[in-house]
């Protein structure tokens, strides 16, 4: 029987490292993260797991401690957050390049300029081209699931997995969950049996070497094919956790999408502020629906493109900016997804929720509103939007 | 487990010819890679000259100077990069040092 429990996203991710019980963790405290390794460090003081500790003097070298594990032949695990995650950033693209099996729990808050502690997505959103795969959550409960999936599906893969959940909104709210017996987590992931590492005499090895040019375009060409690849290993990981836990799992969840007229397209905790908004407009007859994001690494551009052409107008919120002036990083690439598509709704772009600004049910309102507007006029006006700014010219 | 060996791995590759993560299957194969091409300057072996101190061998930064039963040889010219240190490194002139001809 699974077990209920209250916990917060950190103690979620953390209970999931202790089931998985890993060989190595190397982890710097950053918020609001620290809690993750802060909890993991009471599990190994008090035996519950036989985990290594490295803790390290900074980002760079907790990244650097996985890295040098997992080519070693251990299961490695990290989390962090924000300026952390971009200390981390050289490392990044050594970890993917070596294709090393890392799971690190990325709890996502705005980069600094100006200083701000509170959630956004710019962390993960600007390691986005580093080759890592990227899983989001919701809820405290699709972190724990995600992280416990992410394992499997890194290893599998060879290509490491960032598994992201929002600061402070899922990482320090307490809400219900349903955690799986131990023994069913440990059995889930299983021993990790790398085919070749460092530690094995019988095989010598060398890793990460210089790539000149005649062969660094074939390496990045061979990475490019295991985000390919990974796409089928996401579905096998999740049709496995479903038939353990009855949740399932996709690269994308549609919320009242059927007979939906507009949607909005969003990641992470905002997704259950928008839910809630949906429902209470179907109450009042209006056809409106929403598709959670879930795998941003690698981009589902095929199944979300035909999932968005169910409706005659989209909202894609970005809880980043790009500053490229012509929309967030979310925004593009579900705009590009749509582009060979002969009946493609209007999609439309808002920034939101920066540096942890609130975005309520209301807010949601206003964008469905939009989206009537902008499908009866046939107009999409300016595509390029923020939601939830105080602006001069609206006041 | 069928690991590929780095002598058929080449500039000729395709990259699902190549190993995940670029990993090298075995120790040593440096052996294998022509550095020498890298040369403008060459050192000359001047065997008459030499009186066999074997000081240049440990100067070397390449390991090009090949040693046999107590008696340096003639450079390993797949590895030797012309660096001259060798040329520095003689108390007896025994070792020239020419512009490369390709």
């Amino acid at each position: 029987m699974a077990i209920r429990d209250r916990l917060s996203g950190n103690e979620a991710i953390a209970t999931a490292m202790r089931q998985i019980n890993p060989d190595v963790m190397g982890a710097f405290p950053i918020t609001p993260s620290t809690e993750i390794p802060q909890y993991f460090s009471g599990y190994i003081a008090n035996g519950k797991v036989d985990t290594v500790f490295v803790p390290v003097e900074s980002e760079h070298g907790a990244m650097s401690t996985c890295i040098g594990a997992s080519a070693a032949g251990a299961r490695a695990v990290t989390a962090t957050s924000s300026a952390g995650l971009a200390f981390m950033w050289e490392l990044l693209y050594v970890a993917a390049s070596m294709r090393l099996p890392i799971t690190m729990a990325v709890v996502n808050r705005a980069l600094t300029g100006p200083i701000n502690i509170n959630c956004d997505h710019s962390d993960s959103m600007g390691a986005r081209d580093s080759g890592w795969l990227q899983i989001y959550a919701e809820t405290n409960q699709e972190a724990y699931d995600n992280f416990i999936q992410g394992v499997l599906i890194s290893e599998e893969c060879r290509l490491p997995i960032m598994i992201c959940q929002d600061g402070f909104i899922t990482s320090h709210g307490v809400s219900n969950i349903e955690l799986i017996e131990d023994e069913k987590v440990k059995e889930f992931v299983g021993e990790y049996e790398p085919e070749n590492y460092l530690l094995n005499a019988e095989n010598p090895l060398a890793v990460g070497p210089y790539g000149i040019s005649p062969y660094y375009m074939e390496v990045k060409r061979k990475q490019a094919q295991a985000m390919k690849d990974s796409m089928p290993v996401i579905m096998d990981v999740a049709k496995k956790f479903y038939d353990m836990t009855g949740r399932k799992y996709g690269f994308f969840e549609e919320y009242k999408m059927d007979d939906a007229e507009v949607a909005i397209v969003v990641i992470g905790s905002s997704a259950g502020t928008g839910k809630e908004a949906v429902d209470r407009l179907r109450a009042e007859g209006q056809k409106v629906g929403l598709i959670k994001l879930r795998v941003f690494r690698p981009f589902p551009r095929i199944p979300l493109a035909e999932a968005m052409c169910k409706v005659k107008a989209v909202a894609v919120m970005d809880r980043a900016e790009s500053f490229s002036n012509s929309g967030g990083p979310l925004f593009n690439e579900c705009r590009s997804s749509l582009y060979d598509l002969d009946n493609k709704p209007y999609c439309i772009n808002y920034i939101y929720g920066l540096g942890g600004r609130d975005i309520q049910v209301e807010d949601f309102y206003e964008i469905y509103k939009d989206l009537f507007v902008i499908y009866e006029n046939d107009d999409p006006g300016d595509v390029y939007r923020y939601m939830g700014v105080r602006d001069s010219r609206f006041l | 487990m069928i690991l590929k060996k780095a002598e058929e791995i080449n500039e000729k590759s395709t990259w699902q010819e190549l190993t995940t993560g670029a990993e090298i299957y075995e120790p040593a194969t440096s052996l294998q890679v022509n550095t020498g091409e890298w040369r403008v300057m060459t050192p000359v072996f001047k065997e008459n000259q030499c009186r066999q101190c074997l000081l240049c061998v440990p100067f070397c930064p390449d390991s090009a100077i090949p040693v046999k039963e107590g008696k340096r040889l003639d450079f390993d010219f797949m590895h030797c990069k012309g660096c001259g240190i060798c040329v520095t490194a003689c108390p007896f002139d025994a070792i020239g040092f020419v512009k490369e001809e390709k």
